[in-house]
């Protein structure tokens, strides 16, 4: 199977990463930001003194140094570089340059900041008491959700709180920037966005963007926290080299990293169902809260998503859904694989799960029931295409996981158990692919083949680890009938592909990788003559194939294509080309909330069973099954190992994870100590992943489909599976719980649940909120 | 090599990166990640083994003298585009082990030492990883590359584990700003403390250097007991075992061959493979963490600790040992020599860890629970031994007398349970309430009256 394309550079250590380039720029001076003291105040002053005497200090970094605009907002202009009024715990206020870190780090200490602390919002509910939104609720609508309401036989209301999620990328934020030969501004940055994190210096420095070259060799994760977040840090490197004519590194602790970049967004919900007998929903009225933190940053169109899979793979005949952003002061949550999707769809299968138990019905049958058929439309107006394939997954999934044995058997055990229990869950996932602001729906690509056959590959794809150089390089041999060692997937760099898009959406290998086939036609076509000149035959009996070059018709003469490259260059035909592509056909009217957002949806559904010790809340991992469609996969072992990753973090999000912030909005679980995400613990022992069969997409590259975000959602399977296991701890009923499931939550359900069954409607919020 | 104009505050990771080994990253740099492993080679019998330790919480000091391997020397040429991969590194290529890449070479080096670890039968284990973090993969193919891996060739690097690891040996280093120094005695530590009273104590480094690397804060003049002798003991007799305080937790994992099921337990749960090639039992008392691992286990086995000091040797029970929230009644330039097992050891116990996360996490609560029968039944002996429900980790006298002279039973653990409520008042944290500390402090007894009781049935 085709390994990752930096297989053999991540195992020896010669894979670079922008920070190992900092030892290759002598003279390089180093940052560390001076921070604010609480989590919302005004600066009244600040006394540089002390830390311009520091040995090491080179100079401190302010808005008087700004020779554009000091403002890194990407939705808004709402984020100061070099704030007077900071809005949440430790913000950057200047940033100290030293010749060492170390240097930095203290001259930032001896910054004196004299500042007025102000009132500060924490917490969703103090948002929602202190109506702090960004801008008027977002809703979508179906039918009358009211009256549909009004007329179900069974009706549950409830509440469902989420935390957010750090990204906790291996590789923390960072950047380089020098003044370059021609006196342009230049960076490597850590960034999935180079276009953006371009603009961002462009604006800061007051330059026209050809004045500056931004490259992104390979980030070390991102998982979308550095889509919009990782450009501020190019800023302050590229401004410090502004300013002091010598290169300039941030890079990010571990502890700042935490402490100042945004999170995946926790939520509120509020909602109320109705339903028949069966458990089929017939109306659903949600109000969805998220903690946007200070700044707007990508916190629309996270909402947005959290309301378009409010569905997830069911069919809402009536459903009213409102979605309000919260501002609060603290990190500026941004975009995390799944893009809020997660958040809208634990929404609709934590309601499925309480429906079921309310009535006593299987939670896999409940869910079964409610699923999209064919022809059928989302509550935006998307027809639901290949609807069919999710009972499809189910059915599949369902056999080979021998689902309905296993059933029994953990019945069989808990039933024999009493301080231990087991859970089993299925749950699906429906995803739609496209970014939902459609211009960002287009992908460049400049393929530059040599006269030697060797063929250089530019896109406007970032390679976070994904594998999308690895896809491009496929796609590229695909398409040009060359080997793949004759194939160079070179970094993004704004100077070779424009304007390009984040690495986001799961949209990268779709997008650049049909970018990169329009070029490759674009050569092939232009070789086809001449190679039909040289073989003998018609044009269009030429064949490419592993970098030969011959006619139909078997035992036909077979030329290289290193030979005919030369050929063509002599006969003055260009061998380079610049491929585009935007997906077809994609609308969306946000006043109507209507349209057809989304290119295709990606399907998936997983199997977990989970172990539970009622003394102490602990769990284990037993096994996990998934089958999802990933079309035709361009790269097997790369879309295993996204969709392994995926549900793995998604359960993370789901179970370990946990953000605290303390009553001053310090983060206290800021640290790998305290912050714990998977580890081996966290590897069921059987763990089968499969994909979907004869799954060709016909209108995406090579037939395959997204495979980058979906995944994520699987997770939900994880926490579905341990609610079953702590309702086999009691007696039946409802198991409201809130997000992450820690040990601790699983404690107090696992007593609330021996305690007896608590009416749904009568959940009370404190009891959830353990 | 030898290494001029570098400060002795310098960690080893900062140092390797800065000369261009670069394959080493820093993803943490507290000993979570595993991002930054290098791998040190140790003595083993006549010979040597490789050990995986994390190299952002060793000063560069530290290595003076040692032998080191990082990723880049494993593959053969590797700069090449042909370069003849490692075995290891073969195999995660192989698995699709490396999405990002940012953790693997970490990972490479935990596999490295393991695949060559003296007497190893079958494929290699995966808990020798167990200090590497990876947000990438899921774990999956990582895990699959280690069983793929059978018996190591007879290449250079098993080879060299024929010689015998260079030793430790006196040193000092000190610029402007910072001292470290490495006596090989007990006698030349107490003249370095005299000449340098602000002086710290420091063995494996696993939680000063932490410190340093996060507060940024300087160290004051740093005395490292690595070298002395005394330290390393290990003696066992039909009475006692006696554990030298500077020998690391995995050897004396090594040593101690017939170590109650606890200490296995205990061990396994106990930070992760490199922290624990690092960090030693003496250095996880003298710390005096509420939430350190080694005192509730030694605690629940009636430890004692053999100290000394300027005013000579005296012998101290562990139970009166912590003084207060990170406080010892360690005297000034004192050192903790040894800790004394006695035996026979209880008939049962049982060790406990809840946190967040079942490996390489921190203790919300860890508790050592320990019982002697007389041949009616009766408990002779209580030792109920708890961290995370204190400022210190302490033994609930009350519970223990609860039960002592009783039958074990399921009311006789709840007499001592009724007496933890009574007795403890643990605070909230980020890992966890003061309700479900105390609810796990007694939920854990009723554990094991369950797992005891049926033992016995």
């Amino acid at each position: 199977m085709i390994a990752h394309e930096s297989a053999r550079g991540h195992v020896s250590g010669f894979a670079l990463y922008t920070d190992d380039l900092a030892a290759r720029f002598p003279g390089t001076l180093h940052a560390w930001p001076v921070v604010a003291p609480s989590a919302h105040g005004i600066v009244l002053s600040l006394d540089f003194d002390a830390a311009l005497a520091e040995p090491g200090v080179s100079t401190i970094l302010t808005a008087d140094d700004v020779p554009g605009e000091g403002n890194c907002g990407v939705s808004r202009r709402d984020e100061p570089l070099f704030p007077s009024e900071f809005r949440y715990h430790q913000q950057p206020l200047v940033w100290v340059l030293g010749e060492t870190l170390d240097a930095a780090r203290r001259g930032a200490a001896r910054v004196g900041v004299v500042s007025e602390s102000r009132p500060a919002v924490l917490t969703i509910e103090q948002a929602i008491a202190r109506e702090s939104f960004f801008g008027p609720p977002i809703s979508l609508r179906r039918g009358n959700a009211a009256s549909a309401l009004a007329c179900s036989p069974h009706r549950i209301g409830g509440e469902i709180a989420m935390g957010g999620q750090e990204h906790f990328y291996l590789e923390t934020q960072n950047a380089l920037a020098w003044i370059d030969e021609t006196g342009g501004i230049r960076a490597h940055s850590s960034t999935q966005h180079p276009s953006e994190t371009q603009e961002i210096i462009a604006r800061v420095l007051g330059l026209p963007r050809h004045m500056v070259g931004v490259e992104c060799l390979r980030m070390g994760g991102a998982f979308g926290g550095k889509e919009s977040q990782a450009s501020l840090w190019a800023a302050v490197a590229a401004l410090g080299a502004w300013k002091t004519k010598r290169p300039v590194r941030v890079r990010l602790s571990r502890a700042l990293d935490m402490a100042l970049t945004g999170k995946r967004h926790p939520f509120f919900a509020r909602f109320e169902a109705g339903f028949d007998d069966d458990g089929h929903i017939l109306a659903l009225r949600a109000a969805l809260y998220s903690d946007g933190g200070w700044s707007l940053d990508l916190s629309e169109p996270v909402m947005g998503r959290a309301l378009f899979h409010l569905d997830n793979c069911y069919f809402l005949p009536a459903l009213e859904a409102t979605g309000l952003i919260c501002r609060t002061n603290k990190t500026s949550q941004t975009a995390f694989r799944g893009f809020g999707g997660p958040q809208g769809m634990l929404v609709i299968e934590d309601i499925l799960d309480r429906i079921a138990r309310s009535l006593s019905l299987p939670t896999d049958q409940v869910r079964e029931r409610n699923f999209y058929t064919e022809g059928q439309t989302t509550h935006y107006g998307q027809t639901v295409k290949d609807a069919g394939r999710i009972s499809t997954i189910w059915r599949t999934l369902k056999s080979c996981s021998r689902f309905v044995e296993r059933r029994a058997a953990i019945d069989q055990y808990n039933a024999n158990s009493a301080h231990t229990k087991r859970g089993l869950a299925i749950t699906p996932v429906k995803f739609g692919i496209s970014f939902t602001a459609t211009w960002y729906n287009q992908g460049g690509a400049f393929v530059l083949v040599y006269r030697d056959g060797s063929v250089q590959v530019n896109h406007g794809g970032t390679e976070m680890g994904q594998g999308l150089y690895t896809k491009i390089r496929q796609i590229a041999a695909v398409h040009l009938g060359v080997t793949a060692n004759k194939i160079r997937v070179m970094p993004a760099r704004t100077d070779k592909v424009p304007n390009t898009s984040a690495s986001a959406a799961s949209a990268s290998t779709d997008l650049n990788g049909a970018a990169v086939a329009d070029a490759c036609s674009q050569i092939l076509e232009r070789l086809r003559p001449v190679a039909a000149k040289l073989l003998g035959c018609s044009p269009e009996d030429v064949r490419f194939a592993d970098s030969t070059v011959f006619s139909g018709a078997a035992g036909n003469p077979v030329i290289p294509f290193s030979q005919l490259t030369e050929v063509a260059y002599r006969a003055r035909v260009p061998l380079f080309a610049q491929g585009y592509y935007c997906t077809p056909e994609i609308h969306y009217d946000p006043q109507t909330g209507q349209g057809k957002p989304f290119h295709y949806f990606a399907y998936g559904a997983a199997v977990a069973e989970m172990e539970v010790d009622g003394f102490t809340g602990q769990y284990s991992y037993r096994r996990i099954d998934i089958l999802q469609d990933v079309g035709d996969s361009i790269a097997p072992l790369i879309d295993r190992g996204q969709i392994e990753g995926g549900i793995l973090q998604g359960a993370g999000w789901l179970t370990l994870e946990e953000l605290l912030w303390d009553e001053n909005g310090r983060l206290v679980t800021g640290g790998a100590s305290t912050y714990k995400v998977p580890s081996w613990s966290e590897i069921p022992e059987v763990f089968e992943v499969n994909f979907l069969e004869r799954a060709t997409e016909p209108s995406v590259i090579l037939g395959s489909k997204a495979v980058g975000e979906p995944p994520l959602m699987l997770g939900i399977s994880v926490r579905e599976a341990l609610r079953d296991a702590i309702a086999a701890f009691g007696g039946g009923g409802v198991v409201a719980v809130d997000s992450p499931l820690t040990p601790e939550r699983v404690f107090w359900a696992v007593e609330r649940a021996r305690a007896g069954p608590v009416s749904p409607v009568e959940q009370p919020l404190g009891a959830a909120r353990a | 090599m030898s290494v001029e104009g570098v400060t002795p505050r310098q960690n080893l990771l900062d140092y390797i990166r800065g000369v261009g080994l670069t394959g080493a990253k820093e993803g943490c740099a507290e000993g979570e990640c595993g991002a930054c492993t290098v791998v040190l080679v140790k003595q083993n019998g006549e010979g040597s083994e490789y050990r995986a330790v994390n190299s952002c919480l060793m000063l560069l000091a530290m290595a003076a003298g040692q032998e080191i391997y990082t990723v880049e020397s494993l593959a053969n040429c590797p700069a090449g585009a042909e370069a003849e991969l490692h075995p290891v590194q073969q195999a995660l290529v192989d698995h699709g082990g490396s999405q990002c890449g940012y953790c693997t070479p970490g990972f490479v080096m935990s596999l490295f030492a393991e695949y060559y670890r003296p007497g190893r039968e079958g494929h290699c284990l995966i808990e020798a990883m167990g200090g590497n973090l990876c947000r990438c993969t899921g774990y999956r193919p990582i895990r699959d590359a280690s069983l793929s891996l059978g018996r190591a060739p007879d290449d250079i690097f098993r080879q060299r584990l024929s010689q015998p690891a260079p030793p430790l040996t006196e040193c000092t280093y000190a610029d402007d700003e910072a001292r470290f120094s490495r006596p090989a005695s007990l006698a030349a530590c107490q003249d370095e403390m005299r000449a340098y009273p602000t002086a710290r104590f420091i063995a494996g480094g696993t939680d000063l250097v932490v410190e340093a690397n996060l507060r940024g804060t300087r160290l004051p003049p740093l005395i490292s007991l690595e070298a002395v002798p005394e330290l390393q003991a290990w003696a066992e007799t039909g009475d006692f075992v006696d554990i030298g305080a500077g020998l690391t937790l995995n050897e004396v994992a090594a040593r101690w061959v017939d170590a109650p099921l606890a200490f296995r337990e205990w061990l396994t749960l106990f930070a992760s493979p490199p922290i624990r090639n690092r960090a030693t039992l003496g250095g996880n008392l003298a710390t005096a963490s509420p939430i350190g691992d080694a005192a509730p286990l030694l605690l629940g086995l009636d430890a004692q600790l053999r100290l000394v000091g300027p005013a000579g040797q005296r012998v101290v029970s562990l139970a009166g040992f912590f003084a207060g929230y990170r406080k010892t009644i360690l005297q000034p330039g004192e050192i903790i020599v040894s800790i004394r097992i006695p035996k026979p050891l209880p008939d049962f116990v049982r060790f406990y860890k809840v946190a967040k996360r079942k490996l390489d996490d921190i203790s919300t609560v860890a508790a050592c629970l320990a019982l002697s029968l007389d041949s009616g039944g009766r408990v002779t002996k209580a030792r109920f031994a708890y961290g995370g429900v204190a400022a210190t980790p302490l033994r609930t006298y009350e519970a223990e007398q609860a039960v002592e002279g009783r039958r074990w039973s399921t009311s006789a653990a709840r007499r001592a349970q009724e007496e933890i409520s009574r007795a403890l008042r643990p605070i909230s944290d980020y890992r966890g309430s003061a309700e479900y500390r105390l609810a796990l402090a007694r939920s854990l007894v009723e554990k094991f009256a369950w797992e005891t009781l049926e033992q016995a049935a």
